[in-house]
This record gives C-alpha cells, structure tokens and sequence, in this order.
C-alpha cells in the first residue's frame, strides 16, 4: 500500500549538529505511529520535516497526493494580552460549514468553551480546542507533537482516549510524538524510537525488548511496557538524561 | 477626509491647527492599531529601539540632503534587519542585542548631527512638534499610515494567528518568516511617520498606552485595534488642544493624556468589577 507521507534516509544538521541522521519513516492509511526519544532527540524537526516546515539536507519526502494534514503543535500557551474567543480562534483564516463545526466541537467536547476567552482555558481544554481545529479540515493525517507535556495524569488519560476514539472512528492516520508510551499503547500500531537515527521501530511489545530501547529509557519503562527484562548488549555513545 | 477638512476650515482654525489635527487623528489610528501587535507580540522594547535608531536617520537625511522620513526607513530598515541577523547567530539576549542598537545609534546621531554643525532643533525630534507639521509632511503620513493599515488589514487573520502560535500557523500555511519581515517594515514606517508628532522618545508608548487600554475593554482581536485607535484619538485631539493653549511640547502632552485615559479607564473598571 502507498504510504499517506513518507520520508527516505533524510538526514538533517543545524550549526555543525547533526540533528537527524539517515532517518527514514513511513505512515500509511489507517496507522498510529508513536514516535519517544529522549529531549533533543530531533522529534520535533523529524515533523516539522514531513510537514514541510523545513527540507532535509539530504534524503526525501513524498506525501500523497492532496493529503490534508492536521497539526496539534507542542507549546501552546495564549496570553491574555490578546482578546479572542474559543469561536473566533476555530474559525481564524478558515471558512467552516456550521455543520462540520458543529459535528467536531460534539466530538472534542468544547460546546461549553466556545464563547471563553482563549486564554482562560486550563490545559486540557486548550489542547481539546487545538485538537478540534485541526479536525475542521477533516484531515487524512493527524500530527501531534507532545500534546499531553503539561497536563496532569487524568488530563493525560482522557486526552489520548479522545484520541484514540478520533483514530477508531474516523478513520484517520496518526502520527505523535509522545513520551507517555504506557497511555497510548493500546491504539499504537508502530512505535519509532528515535535519537538523531531510528535507533529501533516495530510493534510496541517489540520495542520494548530491545536493547536499545532500554538502553535509551531506562529498564523501568521497558518493565513497565512489557514487563520483560534484557541485558544491555551495547551501550549508547550520547549522555542524555532519562525520561520518565 | 475631504468632509473633515471642510468641517475644520468652517470653525475657521489657524492653517497650523487644521495640519496638526489631519495629522494627529492619522498618527492615533495608525499607532492605534499597530501598537496592539506591539502588545500582543510584546514588541515595546523594539519599537523603542527603533525609534531611538531613527535619530541616525534624521542624521542621515540631513548629511545627504534627502528627506528625513526617507533617511528614518533607510536607517530603521538597516536596523531591523541588523537586528533579525543577530537574532539568527544567538550570541546574546535580544534585548541585550536592542539595547546595544539602540543606544549606540542614538549616540550616532547626536555625534553625526554634532560633526555637521546643523543646527537642528533637537528639542522637537526627540518630543514631537505637531504644531509645525507642514502639507508635505502631511502627505507622507497618510501615504506611509495607508500602507500599514492594508497591509496589516490584508493579513489580518494569519498575523493574529501567527501571534497565537507560530508553528500552527506555518502549518496552515502562513508564510511565517515573511509576515515576521512585514511587521518589522510597517514598524519602521510607523516610526518614521509618528516622529514629528510625538518625538524619537515617545512613539512607543503612542503604541503601548491606546492599546493597553483597549484590552481591558475589548473581547475580539479588531475590536481591540478599533477601541485602542479611538482612545489614541482622543489623547492626541486633547494633547493638541491643550499643547495649544498651554505652550507644551505636544508630544508629552499627548502621551500625558493617553496615561491620563489609561489610568481612569483602568480605575473605572476595576471598579466596576468590585461591584
């Protein structure tokens, strides 16, 4: 099957650091990548890559033709210096058919939100907001980069079921960054494990045995993946902190 | 406009007056609007920065013998993008990076316009002369203050979106680095356009004080540019009057009365919200 997006051995440096390396990574219809890697792994430029934000120095990418990609970006904390309602904010640079509106503020919940001030949203419902529009383009490809970092364990849980209900039951491809593995396991189909180059990529209960994902995260988090334990038959060369 | 100008000369005032009045309302609008990006963006300490550059500019202007207004985009342009390279490099804070630009082409100016011997009145580019605005002059801000307003009118929805977030907006589609460049150009116009009514030293709170007051009565990003050009109107039609009548530089009599409002505004409301 043809992949929705795919990017081939693309490899990218920012002063004098190689940020990605030889990395390749394929979505196709229907699927639910994870990508996890430590900070500064280079997660946040391997999406701003597919999504054409930057081109890689070497290497390609190809997205299907007319795909529609909807994008919930990390970092989204709106100050109260600007007025601007939850409404005005979903329909900024967009005409929306009132239907289509009124279908996806149903599915994300934000009936209630729509006449608040942006900025007086809490974290959940922010991110509920940001993921509605991304859903107004019903879009074949779905792009979240963290989109759970700030929220509280039960705002985590309840943000990834929504997730997982728009990934079941629209069909949609999905392609997250995430550190919350564990959460989103379930729904998970692929998981790439990433520090500058694919160190390990499979299914998640795969992943999770292999050396250098422990090695990466630590024997806990594989533990707690797959409650399977394996000796370290290689050591990572990077020093980077562990992540829970 | 033409209705105006027949509306001033009927309550037969002083050609001076009618100027600075044409003048003053132009300026409130422009910076009126401009200044709630400033707010949003928190762009204040730039806009000071530049303004302060612009001395060099009038420096410039006067070394060369082209138009001021010229030399203040020239320079202030030349800034911007000093600016933005820097940025680039990351060496040092951006406002390290302001503070070093804007002083250092403060004192350029003052140098250059020592060196020349020009005998410049200094006392009305740094605080404003809206009383001695002349039609040429006139012309240029209404030329330069149309060109702001389209321009921020035309990409109204993706600037405020960029502004919200920026990687959203690349998203969709908004061409981020260009809209960035655009804000930097219409800064530097709207500083070459303010400075014969407020001074090198006052522009920026021409931008913050209208719009800061605006957000607190405000609910939607234009009702914020309309309500801040209003309040910008008013100080400026009340700075010229009393600046008039009293003798004062008109720049500080307008940023005074801007303060005035914003501090009222600001008292009422907080009353109201007690209640």
């Amino acid at each position: 099957m043809v992949n929705l997006i795919q990017a081939s051995k693309i490899s990218v440096s920012r002063q004098g650091n190689r940020i990605l390396e030889n990395v390749s990574i394929g979505v196709g219809k229907h699927d639910f990548l994870t990508v996890i890697g430590p900070n500064g792994a280079g997660k946040s430029m391997l999406l701003k890559c597919l999504m054409g934000f930057y081109m890689p120095d070497t290497g390609e990418i190809r997205k299907m033709a007319g795909l529609r990609i909807g994008y919930v970006p990390q970092n989204f904390a709106p100050e109260n210096s600007m007025p601007i309602s939850v409404r005005r904010f979903l329909g900024l640079r967009r005409k929306t058919e009132t239907a289509v509106l009124e279908t996806v503020v149903e599915e994300t919940g934000i009936l209630t939100m729509l006449d608040r001030p942006l900025f007086s949203l809490s974290g959940g419902e922010r991110q509920r907001v940001l993921l509605a529009r991304s859903l107004l383009d019903n879009p074949h490809l779905l792009v979240l980069d963290e989109p759970a970092q700030n929220l509280d364990i039960s705002g985590q849980l309840a943000f990834y079921k929504l997730i997982e209900k728009i990934f079941k039951e629209r069909k949609v491809s999905i392609l997250m960054v995430s550190h919350d593995l564990h959460l989103v396991m379930a729904s998970t189909n692929e998981v790439i494990c990433l520090f500058h180059h694919v160190c390990c990529s499979g299914e998640p209960q795969i992943v999770a045995k292999d050396p250098e994902f422990i090695s990466l995260f630590g024997e806990d988090m594989a533990t707690m993946m797959a409650a399977y334990h394996h000796s370290h038959d290689h050591v990572h060369h990077n020093t980077h902190s562990h992540e829970p | 406009m033409i209705m105006s100008i027949t509306i001033l000369i009927a309550m037969n005032l002083e050609p001076f007056l009618i100027n600075a009045i044409l003048a003053g309302v132009a300026v409130a609008i422009i910076t009126g609007v401009m200044g709630c990006f400033v707010v949003w963006r928190r762009m204040a300490y730039f806009g000071d920065s530049l303004a302060h550059s612009a001395l060099l500019g009038v420096a410039l202007g006067f070394a060369v013998g082209i138009a001021l207004n010229v030399g203040i985009i020239i320079i202030c342009s030349v800034f911007a993008l000093l600016l933005l390279w820097l940025q680039q490099k990351k060496v040092l804070a951006t406002d390290t990076l302001l503070g070093i630009l804007a002083h250092s082409a403060l004192s350029l100016g003052m140098v250059t316009i020592s060196v020349m011997g020009r005998r410049i009145d200094l006392h009305s580019i740094l605080f404003g002369d809206i009383l001695t605005i002349t039609r040429p002059e006139l012309w240029w801000i209404y030329i330069g203050g149309a060109i702001v307003i389209i321009m921020l009118l035309m990409n109204w929805s993706s600037l405020v979106l960029m502004t919200l977030q920026e990687d959203l907006a690349q998203a969709e589609g908004v061409r981020v680095f260009l809209c960035n460049l655009l804000l930097m150009f219409l800064m530097t116009l709207v500083v070459a356009v303010s400075i014969r009514s407020v001074g090198i030293l006052l522009i920026s709170s021409l931008l913050i004080i209208p719009a800061a007051t605006a957000r607190q009565l405000a609910r939607s990003p234009e009702g914020m540019a309309i309500i801040a050009s209003l309040f910008g109107v008013t100080s400026v039609g009340l700075g010229i009057y009393f600046s008039f009548i009293l003798d004062t530089p008109s720049g500080p009599t307008i940023v005074a009365l801007a303060a005035s409002l914003f501090t009222l505004s600001t008292i009422y409301l907080q009353g109201i919200r007690k209640k």
